[in-house]
């Protein structure tokens, strides 16, 4: 038996993983349209390769990774493009983003796929390019794009690679029963992904409430170096931090990332799509979701396409709508509410929860806080939370910060066991924002700072040189006035050429200035270049003006751009005469 | 069709503050069986007057300041601040002690700061002190244990017990020095006689008659408390190790000059009812558990300290008062480490 180690805090919701755990994942007819969110991931939002009117086969590329940190899409069916426009996605703020939205046409037709059965023998790059490719994310719920944590970095050695199977959450068994069905691939999926981190030994960790699973691993990996731990349940031992803790007795610290300390963690969901992505060429387009709460009569796990709205999902299911209370993406714990059942499936939905009204009461009023510390108790990352709703409500973000609010991983253990039924995690995501919101507007305002002394600085040697230039000309104008006075004391013969001086003087000066043309063209064209560069300058700016709907400031530019554009003319003209003379 | 919009987390644990108070509430029990059995049906009255006072005052705040107050009457806190008091004042003490106790505590110690939640200080030991302050007299004059062979009478009837609580009466006749202040004012004699001499001690078992039983009554409610999570081990049991350690230090062999057993001190005065429902107050108490060990400990080092060298006799409301001031300075020091974080820190620094 292999030590483990225990995690702070940690709570003992009811589990209720019964109801869906039981029967095999099931599949779902496809539905009539889908549509799919560019950005389903961690990072930028994909770029639409596709136009509205486009025909498209199912796992045909249709958005591409835009930048590091995105993931591509892929069309989870066939059928027509007919929209691609904002649309309401899955988000706690019931916002709508851009999403490709393909119409059915029944037929399923697949585009070819590009399988590979002895992809062990590849390179690890081609291996990771068709991760990459495959638009895989983390599928436990942070859609972290797979390949970015899996890109080998020289100066980071990962040595373990931990597989997350504890899904803590009550209510989601998505993970319990795909290690149950397919245990082998994910076994499969951790080695390969393991090729790409050259090696590192393999975890996967699995609370002990799922002794199918455990077992279904246990099998699938005899005969391979896996090592599959199973520890005991309690909530929130999948957070990846928490997780790390428990197998390796390691902490991530504050502020980074796990592969700081050689590890890399992802969800056993994402191993299975990684090991099809390669083997079968299938890229991301369904995953396994839990439909339960008791608002369904069958609840259960389902394979379903990604873009698949939640309606359709539930209508398979004999959804009461009249008898649900709240719709959930997530578990009880970490989702977020949603307040219209169009919404997709995306990467990370891993369950679908509709409780009823007695199942999941809406919460009784707020009572104050009496500070009896249980929330000290349960918070998994020893925290304070008693003191943080008291300095968030103050909204005093140093002392916060002090308090390390931004090491919350917003799991809700302190909001389940407070018995004042204060929404404690509500409050810390306000404060967090905002704090965030102050960071920002900090930099900006360093930023202008600096720009603003540089120029003051700037000025100042301006003026100095200036100042200097003054002196010199005038100890140079006193020295002269000197000399006249010494040759007006001098006889008067020489005072001739004395006044004949400075118009000798003028004329050579106007004989110089009167250069070859060649210096003068250089000057023209200097000038029109810098012209033409303050010319765009102006361009830009006026664009960003309009975009920060900046009225006054666009007002004032418009001149400056006629007469720059005037100049350049002007100076266009000059040039044209010279090349003809 | 609407549906909820809500913040995670969507489940939630049955556990409500009023749960807690309830549970307070019923931990007083074998406390209060004890006194009622030793000292008659004082406490009982007592607890009435002061339940009774407590929502009075709880609900006319409340509207005061524009609160509903049926909400907050239902947390039951008034309640555990009117038993609490009920309990630490002298059986059959006059109505308006009573009142005039919740008033300080209700009204000036929990509400002017802002009620649940916001009082600095223990609403009930603000109440008691001010009493002791105020009316030494009646503060001090506990009933004689019933079943002390030379008390003068068994307690009170309870026609009898009523005048005294409401007509200006004294107690004299079933009135009797508790141990503490046998202890205090033996005058040189060692241990070893006075055990021998003092009937409070030769009828007793341990410490004292009847509040020997009194205080394991509230060390049962306290485990009970316990078991149940309302609040942690930290303060009460930090603040019996240092009462005992203090008292072992200065038991002296018992001698003349002894500052008392740790044994005595331990089931003497309010010991167990300030350790365990007293200094558990999370409002006014440090909230780290590692902050919590600091503030009980120091309070059992005042209790013994005003025990055997200051003027009371007893000393959990000074103590804990006294401590209520340190938790905040307390807190900035003892803040846990967190995740990911190398060690702990004080608060108090700040980072650029």
């Amino acid at each position: 038996m292999r030590k483990i180690w225990d995690i702070h805090g940690g709570v003992h919701p009811p589990e209720n993983k019964i109801q869906s755990n039981q029967k095999p994942i099931g599949v779902m007819p496809l539905p009539d349209w889908v549509s799919l969110p560019l950005n389903q991931h961690v990072g930028a939002p994909a770029r639409p390769l596709v136009k509205v009117g486009d025909h498209v086969k199912t796992a045909q590329l249709i958005a591409d990774a835009e930048g590091f940190v995105s993931a591509p899409v892929h069309a989870s069916l066939s059928g027509k493009v007919v929209a691609i426009e904002n649309r309401p996605i899955p988000h706690a703020s019931g916002m709508q983003a851009p999403c490709i939205v393909i119409e059915s046409d029944g037929e399923d037709t697949w585009t070819e796929l590009q399988p590979c059965e002895n992809y062990m023998d590849l390179q690890a790059e081609i291996l990771l390019e068709k991760v990459r490719s495959a638009g895989i994310a983390g599928l436990g719920g942070a859609g972290f794009p797979t390949a970015v944590k899996l890109q080998p970095d020289a100066n980071k050695k990962i040595d373990t690679l931990i597989l997350n199977g504890t899904e803590c959450e009550p209510y989601i068994t998505a993970d319990d029963v795909l290690m149950r069905e397919q245990a082998n691939d994910i076994i499969a999926g951790a080695q390969l992904m393991a090729k790409l981190l050259d090696n590192p030994r393999i975890l996967i960790g699995v609370e002990d409430n799922k002794p199918e699973a455990i077992k279904a691993l246990t099998d699938a990996a005899q005969n391979t170096a896996i090592e599959i731990i199973s520890f005991p349940t309690k909530y929130p031992s999948g957070g990846e931090k928490q997780l790390i803790q428990i197998l390796t007795g390691k902490e991530v610290k504050s502020g980074t990332l796990p592969s700081e300390i050689g590890i890399v963690l992802q969800n056993v969901g994402t191993a299975v799509a990684a090991f099809q992505a390669i083997k079968d060429g299938i890229p991301l387009i369904e995953r396994v979701t839990t439909v339960v709460g008791r608002s369904l009569q069958i609840q259960r796990n389902v394979h379903v396409r990604l873009g698949t709205p939640i309606q359709h999902l539930l209508s398979q299911h004999g959804f009461d709508e009249n008898n649900c209370a709240r719709i959930i993406i997530g578990g009880p714990m970490m989702g977020y509410t949603v307040d219209s059942i169009s919404v997709p499936v995306i990467k990370t939905t891993n369950c679908v929860l509709v409780p009823s009204e007695d199942e999941m009461p809406t919460p009784p009023p707020t009572q104050p806080c009496i500070r009896c510390g249980h929330c000290a108790d349960a918070c998994p990352a020893n925290l304070l939370p008693q003191q943080l709703y008291w300095y968030s409500q103050a909204q005093d973000f140093e002392k916060l910060q002090a308090h390390h609010l931004m090491d919350c991983i917003e799991c809700g253990a302190c909001s389940y066991v407070c018995p004042s039924a204060i929404p404690l995690v509500q409050y810390y995501r306000a404060s967090k924002g905002a704090i965030r919101q102050q960071q920002i507007d900090k930099q900006k305002s360093d930023r202008a700072r600096l720009r603003f002394e540089a120029h003051k600085e700037r000025v100042e040697k301006a003026e100095a040189e200036k100042e200097a230039k003054r002196a010199a000309r005038k100890k140079a104008a006193e020295e002269a006035r000197k000399k006249i006075d010494l040759t007006k004391s001098q006889p008067a013969e020489k005072s001739d050429t004395a006044k004949l001086d400075p118009v000798a003087a003028a004329m050579a000066k106007a004989a110089n200035t009167k250069a070859d043309p060649a210096d003068e063209k250089a000057k023209i064209e200097r000038n029109l270049e810098s012209a033409r560069n303050r010319l765009a300058r102006f361009n830009h700016q006026l664009n960003d003006a309009r975009n920060e709907n900046d009225e006054a400031r666009a007002g004032k530019l418009e001149p400056k751009i006629k007469q720059t554009e005037l100049k350049i003319s002007e100076l266009e003209n000059k040039l044209a005469q010279m090349a003809k003379t | 069709m609407s549906f909820l919009r809500a913040s995670s987390p969507h489940a939630h644990s049955a556990l409500t503050t009023a749960r807690v108070m309830q549970w307070v509430l019923l931990a007083t029990l074998p406390g209060l069986a004890a006194l009622t059995v030793f000292f008659g049906i004082g406490s009982l009255i007592n607890i009435a007057l002061a339940c009774i006072f407590a929502l009075l005052f709880e609900a006319a705040v409340l509207k005061l300041r524009k609160r509903n107050a049926l909400i907050y009457l239902r947390d039951c806190s008034a309640l555990v601040t009117a038993v609490l008091l009920g309990l630490a004042l002298p059986p059959y003490c006059p109505w308006w002690v009573v009142m005039l106790g919740v008033f300080f505590a209700i009204v000036v110690a929990k509400h002017l700061f802002g009620g649940l939640g916001y009082n600095p200080f223990n609403p009930a030991m603000v109440g008691y002190v001010a009493l002791l302050i105020s009316f030494p007299v009646e503060m001090t004059q506990w009933a004689a244990p019933s079943t002390l062979s030379n008390a003068s009478a068994s307690f009170p009837p309870i026609v009898e017990s009523l005048t005294h609580v409401f007509s200006h009466d004294t107690l004299d006749g079933y009135t009797a020095a508790t141990p503490l202040e046998v202890l205090k004012l033996r005058e040189g004699l060692t241990l070893d006689t006075l055990y021998t001499n003092e009937a409070i001690f030769n009828q007793a078992r341990w410490a004292g008659v009847g509040w020997e039983w009194v205080n394991i009554g509230f060390l049962i409610g306290g485990i009970f408390l316990l078991y149940k999570r309302v609040f942690t081990w930290h303060a009460p049991v930090a603040m019996l190790a240092t009462l005992t350690l203090c008292s072992f230090l200065f038991y002296d062999a018992g001698g003349s000059q002894s500052a008392g057993s740790p044994l005595f001190h331990l089931l003497s005065g309010g010991t167990m009812l300030g350790a365990f429902f007293i200094l558990t107050d999370p409002v006014s108490s440090a909230v780290s558990n590692k902050g919590r060990l600091i503030f009980g400990g120091l309070a059992g080092v005042i209790i013994f300290v005003i025990r055997v060298w200051g003027i009371y006799p007893d000393a959990i409301a000074f103590a804990v008062l006294l401590m209520n001031f340190a938790a905040p300075f307390i807190d900035y020091y003892t803040v846990p480490r967190t995740y990911g974080h190398n060690r702990a820190h004080r608060v108090t620094k700040i980072k650029e």
